[in-house]
């Protein structure tokens, strides 16, 4: 096996795969992909891979809407024997009292001055976007049209059998357990096959655990991991088409092509932490919430619970770039809850940035320096 | 019988042919050829496909069964009505819940 390579990534879920896709179609084949476990084993596939370009910011819609694109041929461009699962049913962003409606508005504005094809709905329009919504807590809703979700294991395998095939090496079950620097550049990492493997760059995707992977190349990042709870029915035929999420509630709730419901809830009383065991709680808190909205599920089984981590930074916005003082590293980490669904075009952009190509849209305030600037973003859509 | 017609995973309606071309394709972790074909996924939860998919995985690796990993079983143990689950949450009352939503 290959001792050297020009760059490493750390971590196999969305964002390393398809940054090594990325990067390969740019010319640079020459990458190493390091997954401690399985492919989709951290984050990327526990989670709700939803995708919405209802953002509040500029630069969350283009993000969103970059993905949204991307994934929309992703398939066809990646010559994927399987299916990504992309299914844009739309999402319903339900409001509950008349603020939240204003932003939304102001939200809606900006969505549609980029492109997007959002729109304020009164309760009777979201009735009939989804017929079995209570209306009753409703004050009105923004719906999209081109959001949806898709499969987090397909799209992923689909962005990693594709960078193989163009000369990338995915190494599953080999944790990287060291980075080594010297003065100001990486030289290389270890893993815990005992390999040294000199590397020109090493991009950190790894997720909940990006802020150890930090420190192992001396890098101190403000993140922590949190742990989120999801679960999923029986299928049953469809009749959910769109994504329905109240920041209200902090739930989403989505019908798969497959025909499950799954459903999620923020907990605004979680510990920071690595724990991923699951509690009866959530249970039967997210069943509490999402019947409250949407009464008719009350008959549906669940088969399966489980959980996953959020990483986290004080905006909850990701860091992306590289670190001052050090050359050739790079980092794509902190996503919170949105990391599938910028995930497409994140990969892009980091690709482009590490081969010094020019970028399709400006991401610099995504930059570690933020923080110590004090210019933290105050995204007013995040879940 | 043909490979077409075994069916592996009752739940989800996966064939051995379905498992085979998984691991022909390449994919011969159980963990991950849980997550694309969806098997080990329906409402018994891999109870009665876990073992026949082990088995294959294992003999198309040249491995002994017993030193592959098994996959964790997650909870519930038996499926549960969402209603239910929201009138025991509303019977505990929103004070012991500890939350406002
Ligand atoms: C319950 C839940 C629901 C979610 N719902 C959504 C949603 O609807 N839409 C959305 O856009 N996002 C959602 N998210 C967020 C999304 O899952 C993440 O932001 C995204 O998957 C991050 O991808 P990643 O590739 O950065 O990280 P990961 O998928 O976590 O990949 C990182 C990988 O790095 C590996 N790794 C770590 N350390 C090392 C090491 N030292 N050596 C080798 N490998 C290592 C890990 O094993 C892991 O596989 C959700 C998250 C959770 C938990
Ligand atoms: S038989 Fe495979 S999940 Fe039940």
């Amino acid at each position: 096996m290959a001792r050297r390579a020009e760059v490493a990534i750390i971590g196999g879920g969305i964002i390393g795969c398809a940054t090594a896709y990325e990067l390969a179609r740019l010319g640079m084949t020459d990458v190493i992909v390091f997954e401690k476990n399985y492919l989709t084993a951290g984050s990327t596939g526990r989670c709700g891979a939803g995708v919405r370009q209802q953002w509040g910011l500029e630069m969350n819609v283009r993000l969103a809407r970059g993905s949204c694109k991307i994934l929309e041929s992703l398939n066809e461009d990646l010559q994927y024997d399987g299916d990504i699962g992309f299914d844009q049913g739309g999402y319903l962003v339900l409001a509950f009292d008349d603020s939240q409606m204003e932003q939304f508005r102001k939200n809606v504005k900006l969505q549609n001055s980029l492109g997007t094809p959002s729109r304020t709905v009164s309760v009777d329009e979201a009735a009939e976007i989804v017929p079995h919504i209570n209306t009753e807590p409703l004050v009105g809703a923004t719906f999209c049209p081109e959001d949806g979700h898709a499969d987090p294991f397909h799209t992923t395998m689909a962005y990693a059998e594709a960078a193989r095939r163009l000369g990338v090496d995915i190494r599953t079950y080999t944790e990287v357990t060291d980075i080594e620097v010297e003065g100001d550049r990486i030289r290389g990492v270890h893993t815990d096959d005992e390999e040294f493997i000199s590397c020109g760059m090493v991009l950190n995707a790894a997720g909940p655990y990006s802020g150890p992977v930090a420190q192992m190349a001396g890098v101190e990042i403000p993140v922590y991991s949190e742990r989120h709870q999801i679960l999923v029915t029986e299928p049953v035929n469809r009749y959910q088409k769109p994504m329905v999420i109240s920041f209200q509630h902090g739930f989403y709730c989505q019908q798969t092509p497959h025909g499950s419901f799954i459903l999620g809830l923020g907990d605004p009383s979680e510990p920071k932490g690595f724990n991923i065991e699951t509690s009866w709680q959530f249970m039967e808190h997210v069943a509490h919430s999402v019947l409250s909205v949407l009464p008719p599920l009350a008959d549906l089984r669940v088969v399966r619970q489980w959980s996953g981590l959020y990483n986290i930074t004080p905006d909850a916005q990701p860091i992306l770039g590289g670190v001052p003082g050090l050359q050739d590293y790079y980092m794509a980490v902190g996503f919170s809850g949105h990391g599938f669904m910028v995930g497409p075009m994140t990969a892009r952009l980091m690709a482009q940035m590490m081969t010094g190509e020019d970028m399709d849209m400006d991401i610099s305030m995504l930059d570690l320096g933020r923080f110590d600037r004090g210019e933290l973003i105050h995204e007013p859509s995040v879940v | 019988m043909n490979e077409e017609e075994i069916i592996i995973c009752r739940c989800e309606d996966i064939t051995l042919a379905d498992i085979r071309c998984m691991l022909q394709a390449g994919v011969d972790d159980v963990e991950e050829m849980k997550r694309l074909l969806r098997c080990g996924m329906g409402p018994c939860q891999g109870r009665t496909c876990r073992p026949l998919i082990m088995q294959e995985v294992a003999s198309h690796r040249g491995v002994d069964l017993e030193d592959m990993k098994v996959p964790v079983f997650r909870p519930p143990f038996i499926p549960v009505k969402l209603g239910l689950l929201a009138e025991a949450y509303e019977r505990r009352g929103e004070q012991d819940n500890g939350q406002t939503s």
